[in-house]
């Protein structure tokens, strides 16, 4: 056998290998969604939806958990979207050449990287116990927005940086201000980016656990949260509780309210692609 | 009046940015504040030396170790699956798929990178853990191995995308020369494509890394709860994200020196996530390879 022989045998190989690989992930993510379905869709009905928690696994139900996911969700919407905005157009279009931008640069990417329990502890401290606001509904959104505000301001850049020049330029022509131009002609243009990566940013939100757990968000709620004071449960700390407790029947319980869960989020990210494509296919400049 | 109005959005514009800066001050302050205070009860030398973790116990002991052997445990195993395939997965995207193909399977991964990770929690301890103890009689129900490589099949779309991009950017010319010189795609991709990404997949490694280390609900769910100093894949260990969620989710007193342990793991932790971050940004910026 001579090298060229063995170097194509080599390559086709690889070739199969490379489909292996990548049919292992695929493989992976149809055992996991193919296994929760099996466990958990036929426990759900409208009692797992509507019933409170309860000792029993047969008549345990996901109400709390679910309004409080829906709750956190529209408080952290609210106190993160105008902040990442902000500052995503301030570091693109106006704090671009100073020291300041410099450093909130490096330090966005910074934080990008710390770990999600990490800003748990900051909440507990901050929000939960120096601001007073203990294991409320307002404390779990606001550390959530410190931690999906990188993500924001990261796409609201990279939107508003895919409008061209030619835009502002035509803009300031016409004796339009800065504001004028970034609010009536630069917004609109990249509206599609900025929402898709608020959609992503919001879909990572509500899926998170470990912070929540750490500022003091209680596994067991038997009252649905009617004020931003509240304390609450969320989808995935109710999860969380039933995976660690020994009988099969909140085994079950677990992967009903995973299908609600992943439900939402695949939604969420759905909306998020759809968005992305039609409105890259839509402004062609 | 305008230019009045313009500064005053330019001044919200700024402060709205400058809550960045603030959240890094106030996680600083707030690890270190307690971090200092536990250190006046803990000597730092027994934190960093002593092999037992058992601050919860009447008997305590305060050393750091077995938490950080977990992590390195459980972090290793998931490098271990998701570098391979993570890596090769890339290469064969971009180097032997067809684009239709490409096209399909990108926003797959993507779901598995959306999937929350209680879930994959769930998935490790309900459907690794029992396939695992088929073939390894004797494992324990809570291990590092099935976290672990649980926690490698979530990092695998990071790995992928990251180093994709990587590849991606390497210009035509130079996949181009290595054919022309009569190279097989496998010796072009590892001989040429691959050195030339090097830099972006490295970064994508170390970050992968970063991730794991600060990984908490797969390791809380699958791993177990009890520290232990060993390298063991199959015994029930404890990770440093996991010693922070047993405190929270039990009922310790504010103030007392079992709440300020877990700001001691915290500022373990963000150490070492902190420091990971930074070597992957020093590569980015100084090992980038530019083309023209």
């Amino acid at each position: 056998m001579n090298n060229a022989v063995k170097n194509r045998i080599k390559d086709n190989a690889f070739k199969y290998f490379g489909i292996a690989c990548t049919s292992f992930g695929l493989l992976m993510l149809a055992i996991f969604i193919g296994n929760i379905l099996i466990e958990g869709l036929a426990r759900i009905d409208w009692d797992f939806i509507t019933n409170f928690p309860s000792r029993n696994p047969d008549k345990a139900g996901i109400l709390p958990a679910l309004v409080g996911t829906l709750w956190i969700m529209g408080l952290t919407a609210i106190i993160a979207i105008p902040l990442g905005v902000s500052a995503g157009i301030y570091l693109e279009e106006y704090g671009r050449k100073n020291r300041l931008a410099k450093i909130l640069e490096i330090n966005i990417s910074n934080l990008a990287g710390v770990p999600s329990i990490i800003y748990g502890l900051l909440g507990l401290e901050i929000f939960g116990r120096i601001m007073g606001m203990g294991g409320s509904l307002l404390a779990g959104a606001s550390t959530l927005s410190l931690l999906i505000l990188p993500v924001i301001i990261v796409s609201t850049r990279e939107a508003l940086k895919a409008v061209p020049k030619s835009i502002k330029e035509a803009s300031f022509a016409m004796g339009a201000s800065k504001w004028q131009t970034i609010w009536h002609q630069l917004l609109p243009a990249s509206f599609g980016g900025v929402i898709t990566g608020i959609i992503l940013a919001l879909s990572r939100a509500i899926g998170e656990t470990a912070p929540l757990i750490v500022i003091g968000a209680l596994a067991y709620v038997p009252f649905v949260p009617a004020s931003p004071t509240d304390e609450f449960s969320v989808l995935p700390i109710q999860i969380f509780n039933w995976i660690s407790r020994p009988q099969k029947g909140f085994a079950i319980n677990a992967a009903s309210a995973i299908i609600i869960l992943l439900l939402v989020t695949f939604v969420l990210n759905g909306i998020a692609m759809y968005l992305r494509n039609r409105w890259q296919r839509k402004v062609r400049w | 009046m305008p230019r009045l109005k313009e500064k005053i959005i330019v001044t919200g514009l700024a402060s709205a940015a400058i809550v960045t800066i603030l959240t890094t001050i106030g996680i600083i302050w707030v690890l270190l504040s307690q971090t200092i205070e536990f250190f006046s009860d803990v000597s730092l030398f027994d934190f960093l030396t002593d092999t037992q973790w058992t601050p919860l116990f009447a008997d305590k002991h305060f050393g750091i170790l077995p938490l950080v052997a977990g992590t390195f445990l459980t972090t290793f195993i998931a490098i271990l699956v998701a570098l391979p395939i993570g890596l090769t997965i890339a290469v064969y995207l971009n180097e032997y798929a067809p684009k239709s193909f490409r096209k399909i399977v990108k926003p797959l991964l993507e779901i598995l990178a959306a999937v929350p990770t209680v879930v994959y929690g769930f998935f490790a301890l309900a459907v690794i853990t029992p396939f695992l103890q088929m073939l390894i009689p004797g494992m324990a129900g809570f291990n590092a191995l099935s976290a672990g490589i649980v926690m490698g099949i979530m990092i695998i779309p990071l790995i992928t995308s990251l180093s994709e991009d990587a590849l991606f950017a390497v210009p035509m010319s130079l996949r181009e020369a290595s054919y022309g010189m009569g190279s097989t795609r496998l010796q072009t991709a590892f001989k040429v494509m691959v050195p030339a990404a090097s830099s972006g997949i490295i970064v994508s490694v170390i970050l992968g890394i970063s991730r794991a280390i600060g990984e908490t609900m797969i390791v809380a769910i699958a791993a177990g709860q009890q520290p232990r100093l060993t390298l063991n894949p199959l015994v029930p260990i404890e990770t440093i994200t996991t010693y922070i969620v047993q405190v929270s989710t039990g009922d310790v007193a504010h103030g007392s020196l079992e709440y300020r342990t877990i700001f001691a793991a915290g500022m373990a932790l963000f150490v070492f996530t902190f420091i990971l971050n930074n070597i992957s940004y020093w590569v980015k910026k100084k090992f980038q390879e530019k083309y023209e």
